[in-house]
């Protein structure tokens, strides 16, 4: 019967899914995922995907070793063009790190229960994103082992950092960002430390994951103090989602340049910074779920959510465009028109369409429920996301320095290979440390899932729209 | 199960998160002080020279002015260093035949320069210049110190740019009338601020705004 196989297929697409796939009791969850991080031996693919990460970080050693030694004209850097690939990417990382933080702090404050299975690896992936970030500006200096200068310190100079300048907030703002994202995400995995402490059959997986624990018992007051510390640094953390990028965006808006100088920035960048750490959360989640068999955790609704979200800054992304555009035209400034002119037209306007089209037109897809459901379709959109993004930073900042307000100051920005190399070591770095973390800390929080089982009492579901669920063609309950 | 941790291990855990702020600040006093010793900055360290000119002797004893030998003080940016034959319009004549001077006479009669080991370097990037401190009435003793009492000469500041700082944000704390330039034994009057703020004005110095600007002394 067609028709009864099409109303199945429509009931599969509308009805409501729980946060966890039935059938789970406590010990199931905490079996499921402690014996990752205690396994023997990891799956081969684990040592596939940790190798190409290390072989990168070893090119981004290289890179990084061959750029102290020869100096940073070995990019192809140079007057108009001062900041290219080396900013480009510390903007591109620094946002993707967002993601994490507004999935623990944000969504933590407004009780999303959702978070649950998907705030460790996305805090994990902020703390990896904001090391492959802050390691640009520090090897971009020319003499990065002066890089201390950049910190307020006594001195023999007897001079304070420019505090007015936004390269120096820059540094306090990653700084301050880095250290609460260390520590949300470390309190958070003291618990599951313990967890790992208790479960593990080596002494020494008992000793360092001891250490890490720091004493925890779960006893009530460990608890209560717990919840009071996780709630105080996601108040804590909260403004930063906000913040960091702001202060990014002043990089840049601060300057007079055409198309930095623009009031609409710091919304636009903080936008752009969780649309793009979204679709990282979602690159990385979707194989992890698949090849861990972790479908019962980060179930469809977790990938619709985050879908959901992205379509939402992206809509905001393409506002912060038009926004530009708009005000170059309203302005009557003959810069400013110029700047799109020369975005559109000019000899960078591939780089430009490309971002529109992967920014803007493609990710419309995720209006389609179906689009929505489709975990092919949302891992190939997420990664069309993360290229658009890196461009849209390539496109602010290259764009506006090769042709500014002298024709006879333009010039091109040729990327060299060693650009290239350590942009690719640093993608490299963040694989390994992911697999790093994949492979001995709990990649989902053991504790908090089992406060969303049904039996801790939360049978939440979404749209509330009925208090039973439907269980998905995937996903079954890997233990009974 | 038993316990993996001896019972100690909860106050070395405590004690070493609390003292981690105070081992922390310690790192950093304790890097500011090294940086800021004789040991980095070599100040009161004498050094040997390849002939033993002492210049207690000369300027302390005999009063030689200090233009006699560092003749361009006035003129350049570099006070001079003085060639061998100024050396022999004296000891032509008195110690002639010490074998004390002997590298003095050998320099003279091969003629070639006495390589001076040089004790007031500073870096390449500052750009000091010696006529417009003296023209604006910084003696040589508020850098150089008392060298009419040095037997080999020595520095007596670190050269570091936080202490030519104390000069420029306040150069009335240290300026003197022009006549006392080359006056080993000056010392400031008990009303310095009045006074020096009198010469300032008489000397047109800048205020400490133009003269902290990174371009006076980097370029």
């Amino acid at each position: 019967m067609p028709n009864a196989r099409k109303i199945d297929e429509e009931q599969m697409l509308y009805t409501p899914t729980p946060l966890i796939a039935p059938g789970h009791t406590y010990a199931s969850v905490t079996d499921k995922i402690s014996s990752i991080a205690l396994a023997r031996r990891p799956p081969l693919g684990w040592f596939a995907g940790a190798a190409l990460g290390f072989a990168l970080t070893i090119l981004l050693l290289a890179s990084v070793a061959y750029l102290i030694a020869k100096g940073t004209g070995i990019w192809g850097i140079n007057i108009p063009v001062a900041w290219a690939f080396g900013i480009t990417n510390f903007v591109w990382w620094i946002g993707i790190g967002h993601a994490g933080t507004l999935i623990s702090a944000i969504l933590l404050l407004l009780r999303q229960k959702w978070r649950t299975s998907i705030n460790r690896f996305a805090e994990a992936m902020t703390l990896f994103a904001v090391a492959c970030a802050g390691l640009y500006p520090l090897i971009h200096l020319g003499r990065p082992w002066l890089a201390y200068w950049l910190a307020p310190y006594p001195n023999s100079m007897a001079i304070w950092p420019n505090f007015r300048s936004p390269l120096v907030w820059d540094v306090f703002a990653v700084s301050t960002y880095a250290t609460v994202s260390l520590l949300f995400w470390f309190i958070g995995l003291i618990p599951d430390l313990a967890t790992l402490r208790d479960r593990s059959r080596s002494r020494a997986g008992r000793i360092i994951y001891g250490m890490l624990a720091m004493g925890w018992r779960g006893s009530a007051i460990h608890w209560q103090r717990y919840e009071t510390a996780t709630l105080l640094l996601a108040g804590l953390a909260t403004p930063l989602v906000v913040s960091v990028h702001t202060v990014v965006s002043f990089d840049f808006a601060v300057s007079v340049l055409p198309g930095w100088h623009a009031t609409i920035f710091p919304p636009y960048f903080v936008a752009g910074a969780i649309y793009s750490g979204f679709a990282m959360v979602m690159t990385i989640a979707i194989p992890l779920r698949k090849f861990y068999g972790l479908e019962d955790f980060i179930t469809m609704r977790h990938l619709r959510n985050m879908a959901k979200v992205m379509l939402a800054t992206g809509l905001i992304v393409g506002y912060g465009y038009l926004t530009e555009a708009f005000m170059a035209v309203y302005s009557g400034n003959k810069y400013e028109r110029f700047m799109v002119v020369n975005r559109l037209f000019g000899p960078y306007a591939p780089a430009y369409w490309a971002l529109l089209i992967s920014n803007i037109i493609i990710p419309q897809a995720l209006w389609f429920r179906r689009v929505r459901n489709s975990v092919p379709a949302l891992f190939a959109l997420s990664l069309v996301i993360n290229v658009g993004m890196w461009l849209e930073r390539f496109v602010i900042i290259v764009l506006s320095l090769h042709r500014d307000f002298l024709p006879s100051s333009w010039g091109m920005f040729r990327p060299t290979f060693w650009d290239w190399s350590t942009y690719l070591g640093s993608i490299g770095l963040f694989v390994a440390l992911l697999f790093l973390f994949i492979r001995f800390l709990p990649m989902i929080s053991i504790f908090e899932i089992r406060t969303i089982l049904p039996k801790a009492g939360a049978t939440e579901v979404e749209g509330e729209r009925s208090p039973s669920w439907r269980p998905e063609t995937e996903g079954r309950p890997s233990t009974a | 199960m038993p316990q993996i941790f001896h019972h100690s291990t909860n106050t070395i855990a405590r004690v070493s998160i609390f003292g981690a702020v105070f081992i922390l600040a310690a790192i950093i006093w304790a890097a500011y002080e090294i940086n800021g010793s004789s040991y980095v900055t070599q100040a009161f360290v004498p050094r040997e020279q390849p002939v033993q000119f002492s210049h207690k002797h000369h300027v302390g004893d005999d009063g030689i002015d200090c233009r006699y030998c560092h003749t361009s003080v006035e003129k350049s940016s570099f006070a001079g260093i003085p060639p061998t034959k100024t050396c022999m319009n004296c000891h032509s004549q008195l110690f002639a035949s010490s074998d004390y001077l002997a590298i003095v006479r050998d320099s003279w009669r091969e003629d070639k320069p006495i390589v001076w080991k040089r004790v007031h370097d500073l870096p390449d990037y500052v750009y000091f210049n010696h006529s417009i401190h003296v023209k604006k009435g910084v003696g040589c003793s508020t850098c150089h110190g008392r060298v009419d009492l040095m037997p080999l000469v020595y520095q007596v500041a670190s050269l570091q740019m936080d202490w030519c700082l104390t000069c420029h944000r306040n150069p009335e704390k240290f300026v003197r009338p022009r006549d006392q330039i080359y006056n080993m034994e000056w010392e400031p009057p008990p009303d310095q601020n009045t006074q020096g703020r009198k010469l300032v004005e008489q000397y047109s110095i800048s205020n400490s705004i133009v003269l902290t600007r990174c371009s006076i002394c980097h370029r």
